[in-house]
């Protein structure tokens, strides 16, 4: 952002001239300031943004990231991941609580927020379930919502005892918070490091099977039933895991799922040559899966998209395929994905796509509603769908690079993205910057 | 709306990270078969058998043919044959051998592998021979070294150089010709990474490859390789060329795969009737050590249609031709950076 003044005076007004709808496609204009939207753009505002025809949307939300903080901040911190989410269009991130320690605790919670204060984009802090996520003793649920927990999640494990896993959902009812599930039967992953097929046999790496994620769901979609809670369902990879969901929604439960922009664009194929960037957990599936994957986006079955945003540290990627760690980046190639995997091929149209990063997400987490229209805080993001880029990791704000998708050539790029009125991202050389 | 958006390709992704070069870079590296062609395979033969035949009528005095040549044997795997057979071939030639040895348990995975790596780079050495537990390990290493890698064996993957040896073995016994026949590999072919290495290369050189064990060791969409899997030892031998015994371990028992060794030597074992199913001048393979009276009964380990002896003769010919190609690579390329 060249003009720093208007973005010190909060009050000052931009205008974003010659943009488009993101839904309806009309040449649009909006204005901003004190961080919402009005109703019409003064005479004379303090700074005007020409988009050249841009797309302008609500700011992108991703449910389902690790911000590696507090502990781990060699792999990524707070301010590292808000500034790739901000590059990424992204207005609002949920953070996984695996961290270290866990965010398990009131403390902890308001320790992510009060870290988040000067970040780049809204950090919503998500709470473990149990108690260092050991699966034991659950969390106060009630005092870990009123210190701004937006859901409940164990991610980076299942929740085996089915037993507990009852009682989370029943207790979480004394909350209006989401328990948000990662599917795995421990006992039929095994040591497994990649998917169980073909490619997993050829190089002799340790299959996991699909129905370790799908029994989970499953076992989940009953205990949905029987306890009338409510779950979501995260990065989901599988046939037979949107199978039970949908089958789920059809008895009229309350179960929501989310997937990610690499199980529409890979298959475990990308793991041929053990490249531990492809190594995540799920893991890549097979063709069928990703197929089945995007007609689960195409039918409504997936109720969102997440990034699940994984950084690691070159050094621990860089080691035998089965010792490195699971997990991608994803932030800031997850708007370009979306186009290339799904819009690009027809399965979903460009609006539709977009709804799955920003009012869908809130719905599932029940987050205040986000628009471009007037009233409506000023989360932001102004988009070309048709500008192309390579993906060079060496230029992310993340501080991971772990990601199969380093040199691919992709189109749809962000060009500036806006969190309460707040500029938090401008492409360089764009027009958003160029006459800001 | 509509909104066109430009096609984009995925270009080729720069190697980032840790991407593995191809099974060999021909003369570089011998990392798995897969991939080889079956004239590629034949021509390491026949350098295999020249050693093998020149050390039966003229004797084993080390020649000088590797004089200069270091060979780091780095074994983070206990495995005392195949190091044992891979430091022969190195000495037949005259080749330097220093060993590395990295115990089971002792060395966490890891990191020692990548310490090890900087310490191997900084010797200096040819070639590098590398057990490891982790598959993909020896691509790993000969992504990030100067030297030539050897596989050999490297968890689940390939033991290329068993491959060979078991190559060898089968075409005195099938008389030079792989075309037309068939080997039945049976037991734990999950976990093996000589059932692996020798079904790549009997495949390259026309050969048809039969799977027998019990379905817990069978690995997923393993007939996709080329390969039939058949549905009890009886069937996979009826009619072979051959058969390939692969070791058991009794660790299978503890992580419920399997209800005992009992059950095992019953369905699964190599014993003489089935043997007899197979054509009348079939032979008896095992990459061993073998569980006597598990996999395979003890008459037929030691009797006429077992070549497992003969596996271990030409296994040091083999490792020593494989050596010698590297070795002969590894010198083009010191050259070069004079
Ligand atoms: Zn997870």
């Amino acid at each position: 952002m060249s003009d720093s003044s208007a973005r010190g005076a909060a009050n000052a007004v931009t205008l974003i001239r010659d943009a488009r709808h993101w839904q309806t496609g009309e040449r649009i204009e909006r204005a901003f300031a004190n961080g919402q939207v009005l109703e019409r753009a003064p005479a004379a505002p303090d700074r005007v943004i020409e988009a050249g025809g841009a797309i302008l949307a609500p700011g992108l939300v991703d449910l389902h990231v690790h911000l590696r903080e507090p502990g781990q901040t060699a792999k990524e911190t707070i301010e590292s991941g808000a500034r790739a989410a901000a590059a990424g269009g992204f207005t609002s991130v949920a953070c996984m609580p695996n961290t270290k320690p866990v965010l398990d605790s009131v403390a902890w919670i308001e320790w992510v927020r009060h870290r988040a204060e000067k970040a780049l984009c809204r950090v919503l802090p998500i709470a473990a379930v149990t108690v260092g996520q050991e699966g034991a003793q659950l969390t106060e649920f009630v005092a870990l919502e009123r210190a701004g927990a937006v859901a409940l999640s164990d991610d980076g494990r299942p929740i085996m005892n089915a037993g507990l896993m009852r009682h989370a959902l029943e207790y979480a009812k004394q909350t209006r918070l989401p328990i948000v599930v990662h599917e795995e039967d421990l006992t039929l992953r095994g040591d497994g490091a990649m998917n169980e097929g073909l490619t997993a046999t050829r190089l002799g790496i340790r299959g996991i099977p699909a129905a370790a994620e799908s029994v989970m769901v499953r076992r989940d979609v009953e205990l949905a039933e029987l306890t009338q809670g409510r779950v979501h369902f995260a990065h989901l990879s599988c046939k037979a895991s949107f199978d039970a969901l949908r089958d789920g929604k059809a008895r009229g439960l309350r179960v929501s799922g989310e997937t990610c922009p690499h199980y529409w664009m890979l298959t475990d194929e990308a793991v041929a040559d053990y490249d531990t960037r492809a190594k995540m957990n799920p893991p890549l599936r097979s063709d069928l899966d990703r197929e089945a994957t995007v007609e689960a986006i195409a039918d409504g079955t997936i109720d969102c998209f997440v990034t699940d945003h994984a950084p690691h540290t070159e050094d621990e990627k860089r080691q035998p395929f089965d010792q490195a760690p699971f997990g991608i980046v994803g932030l800031e190639t997850a708007l370009a994905l979306t186009i290339a995997g799904l819009v690009r091929p027809g399965h979903l149209s460009l609006s539709r796509a977009l709804e799955l990063w920003t009012e869908a997400p809130r719905r599932v987490f029940g987050l205040p509603e986000v628009s471009i229209e007037p009233g409506s805080p000023a989360d932001l993001v102004l988009f070309d769908p048709e500008l192309e880029w390579t993906v060079d990791t060496s230029r992310f704000a993340s501080r991971g690079r772990n990601t199969p998708f380093d040199g691919w050539r992709l189109s749809g790029r962000v060009l500036a993205t806006f969190c309460g009125g707040q500029q938090t991202f401008a492409l360089e050389g764009a027009p958003a910057e160029a006459r800001a | 709306m509509t909104l066109t958006v430009a096609p984009a390709h995925p270009a080729s992704p720069d190697a980032g990270f840790f991407v593995a070069p191809p099974a060999l870079s021909r003369t570089r590296h011998l990392l798995g078969l897969e991939g080889f062609s079956g004239a590629e395979i034949l021509d390491l033969l026949d350098h295999a058998h020249t050693y093998r035949e020149r050390w039966r009528t003229q004797g084993r005095a080390p020649s000088r043919e590797l004089a200069g040549v270091e060979v780091c044997h780095a074994f983070f795997e206990d495995s005392t044959r195949t190091r044992a057979s891979f430091e022969l071939a190195a000495l037949r030639l005259g080749a330097t051998s220093v060993a590395f040895t990295a115990g089971g348990s002792s060395v966490s995975k890891g990191e020692s592998l990548l310490d090890t790596l900087q310490t191997l780079a900084a010797m200096g050495v040819d070639l590098v021979v590398l057990r490891h537990r982790s598959s993909g390990a020896a691509a790993y290493v000969a992504q990030q070294l100067e030297a030539g890698v050897i596989n050999a064996g490297d968890g689940m993957h390939e033991h290329p150089t068993q491959g060979l040896l078991d190559l060898l073995t089968l075409r005195d016994a099938w008389s030079g010709r792989f075309e037309g026949r068939r080997l039945a590999i049976v037991g734990d072919i999950a976990h093996s990474r000589v059932a692996r290495s020798a079904l790549h290369g009997l495949l390259a050189l026309g050969s048809e490859v039969t799977l027998a064990g019990p379905s817990t060791l069978m690995p997923a969409e393993i007939e996709a390789l080329g390969v039939e899997v058949a549905r009890s030892v009886e069937d996979a031998m009826a009619g072979a060329d051959g058969v390939m015994a692969l070791r058991l371990q009794r660790e299978r028992m503890e992580s419920g795969l399997l209800p005992s060794l009992s059950e095992y030597a019953r369905v699964w074992g190599i014993t003489p009737p089935r043997v007899a199913l197979m054509k009348p001048e079939a032979v008896v393979l095992h990459p061993g050590p073998m569980n006597r009276g598990v996999e395979i009964a003890p008459e037929v380990a030691d009797g006429g249609r077992s070549r497992i002896l003969a596996q271990v003769e030409n296994g040091v010919a083999v490792r020593s031709a494989v050596l010698s190609r590297l070795a002969q690579a590894a010198r083009e390329r010191r050259a070069a950076h004079l």
